[in-house]
């Protein structure tokens, strides 16, 4: 802005002699605009009907399988009809749990710090790119580091094993989506709370995480989600077992042991030549996808009405 | 310029565009105050303020009388806000903002290190542009507050966000909706309820920046009565680019322009006979 001069107006009327203005002809633009458009559609529709077409073949191949004792039950002896994979999803279920345990906590103090306390620094900067090429590694090698760490040295597979590397997974996941959902968060609430002469963590807790708190519980059920349909980071930490997990320590125990799991228990059954282990890998297969979907779909629902701030 | 009617410049012979006496005088109940008599509850001295390495605000100077009501007018981009920020320090938030020099509150340097920063909001409070409620009930933004400086009884607490939101104008139409969310309301409500948010903890001095700014017309005037009560108890600074606005509510007008405060004094005088040729042009209309 410069200082206004004394007696002096801008004109009304531009004082250059002006041509005057040609409309822009919109046929080009229009063509390009409809091949745009056309091409969005077709990549979309390519690829929600991939999509579907792989649930489709799952619900069709899988849903035969899924009684009461495909939940219930031991798999069946090579060979044998029935049985189920009760001792998958009970072992998918803890690896899981343990690795949200461990992992979501500390992955959210992380956001928390990075956007609230560490934010352009040169700490967090460092963190944050730590955390981006985390992400960024394949899960296998997570599996093989967490082998070479914890599996080699301990001298056996284990579920805690396949936890640690689910929660390595996870926490670079977790620590960014909480610093992007309370990089959402205004900073006009930021001031206006701290204005009221409240100290900065207590502003944190009670204002800024409350306002981002349905994307910081989607963030975290995503997060989960994604990782209970990891494979690669089981194939050298858990293993699989054809037991239940019936005790913490001892041979196959969750610290003690191979420890089924429902991934590599798919992986495992798809590829035996017996019709009913490939019956129940499609078993497998739909609920795991069945919770996935599931689960973002009941978010999205949940979590809706968006905005709380 | 609504409100307003036509006098000539002496010097150039130009129409300018004066607030009505009739209007400034109503509200102007302390129009013969003594202005070197009068307790100053905030003085800005020397005051630089450095968003990285550009400068926003040059050697202001500036006295806030205690109860008594002072706008800051310019156009936008002169440092209004930057001003009135730094009294609460709340710039601080921002890594790379400075400021230096002193603002003296209740005889001490706000500004030096070892401030107690809790205390220092409890007593200023500051309303923003923008309302801001917390994402908790209409009550417990009130309490807000209160929970965090006072120990009360759930009576007392009671009382005190009744007396507030009452004090806002906004307990009748809120009576009934204590318990739903705060961003349910209208934003002129909104606004009120940060008012009484702000109000609740019984601060002395209110900043206000903009304050009516994104809200429509009958809540402004809403707000502009409730100004007229508020200043009573409290000290207001109040930021504003409208005019009327400042001449309708304000005892004191600092102008400011590009970071400088070019022309201090009673609003009357500011209004009716700016010292300084940018304070006339700015009132005039002839930039903003
Ligand atoms: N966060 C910021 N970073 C850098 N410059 C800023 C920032 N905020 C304001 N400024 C600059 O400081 C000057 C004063 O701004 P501000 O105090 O917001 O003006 P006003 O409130 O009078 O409209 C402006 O030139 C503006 O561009
Ligand atoms: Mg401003």
């Amino acid at each position: 802005m410069s200082a206004p001069q004394s007696g002096e107006r801008r004109p009304a009327t531009p004082s250059l002699a002006l041509a005057a203005l040609r409309p822009r002809s919109h046929g080009r633009r229009k063509a390009l605009d409809a091949f745009i458009k056309g091409f969005a559609y077709v990549a979309a529709t390519v690829g929600i009907a991939v999509m579907l077409l792989i649930v489709y073949e799952v619900v069709r191949r899988g849903a035969a399988t899924i009684d009461w004792g495909f939940f219930t039950e031991l798999p069946p002896v090579v060979g044998e009809e029935g049985g189920g994979l009760g001792n998958a999803l009970l072992g998918t279920l803890v690896i899981t749990a343990v690795a949200a345990a461990l992992a979501l906590p500390v992955g959210f103090l992380g956001g928390v710090w990075l956007a609230e306390f560490g934010r352009n620094g040169r700490i967090a900067t460092g963190v944050r790119m730590v955390a981006n090429v985390n992400m960024g590694i394949p899960s296998i090698v997570v599996g093989v580091f967490i082998f070479a760490l914890l599996v080699k040295p301990l001298q056996h597979y284990s579920g805690v094993a396949g936890s640690i590397a689910l929660a390595f997974i996870m926490l670079p996941v977790m620590a960014r989506t909480t610093e992007d959902m309370l990089n959402l968060v205004p900073n006009e609430l930021r001031e206006s709370a701290l204005a009221m002469g409240v100290p900065r963590w207590r502003v944190t807790l009670g204002v800024i995480i409350r306002a981002a708190r349905s994307g910081l519980i989607t963030g975290a059920v995503l997060a989960t989600v994604r990782v209970a349909g990891e494979t690669a980071p089981l194939l050298f930490t858990a293993l699989s077992s054809p037991y239940w997990l019936n005790s913490l320590f001892g041979p196959e125990g969750f610290f003690g042991g191979p420890t089924a799991n429902l991934t590599k228990t798919v992986y495992d059954f798809s590829g035996m030549p017996y019709a009913r282990m490939q019956e129940l890998a499609w078993g497998g297969a739909l609920v795991i996808i069945a919770a996935v979907l599931g689960l973002n779909v009941l978010m999205r629902l949940v979590f809706q009405r968006g905005k709380e701030w | 310029m609504v409100g307003t009617k036509v006098r000539e410049r002496p010097d150039t012979g130009q129409d300018v565009l004066v607030a009505p006496p009739t209007e400034v005088a109503a509200a102007r109940a302390t129009g013969d105050d003594d202005f070197e008599a009068l307790e100053s509850i905030i003085s800005a001295r020397h005051l630089d303020f450095f968003y990285g390495k550009e400068q926003a605000l040059f050697d202001n100077n500036l006295e806030i009388k205690k109860n008594r009501v002072t706008a800051v007018i310019g156009p936008s981009g002169c440092g209004k806000s930057t001003h009135i920020r730094t009294y609460n320090r709340i710039y601080e938030l921002y890594r790379d903002h400075k400021a230096t020099g002193e603002v003296i509150f209740d005889g001490r340097n706000v500004l030096a290190p070892g401030t107690d920063l809790l205390d220092l909001r409890r007593r200023m409070g500051m309303i923003f542009q923008k309302p801001s409620p917390f994402p908790m009930t209409v009550f417990d933004n009130v309490a807000y507050g209160l929970r965090q400086h006072y120990r009360l009884s759930r009576s007392e607490l009671a009382d005190r966000v009744e007396d507030a939101l009452k004090r806002s104008a906004l307990w009748d139409e809120v009576k009934h909706k204590l318990g739903e969310p705060g961003v349910a309301l209208s934003g002129g409500q909104q606004q009120r309820l940060c008012i009484a948010r702000c109000i609740a903890t019984e601060p002395d001095v209110v900043l206000m920046d903009e304050p009516a700014s994104a809200i429509d017309p009958v809540a402004t005037s809403k707000i502009e009565e409730l100004m007229e009560s508020l200043k009573e108890n409290y000290t207001i600074v109040i930021v504003t680019h409208n005019m009327q606005q400042a001449a309708r509510v304000s005892d004191y007008t600092a102008f400011f322009y590009e970071g400088h405060i070019v022309e201090f004094g009673p609003t009357t005088q500011i209004f009716s006979n700016p010292q300084q040729k940018q304070t006339e042009d700015y009132i005039t209309g002839r930039f903003s």
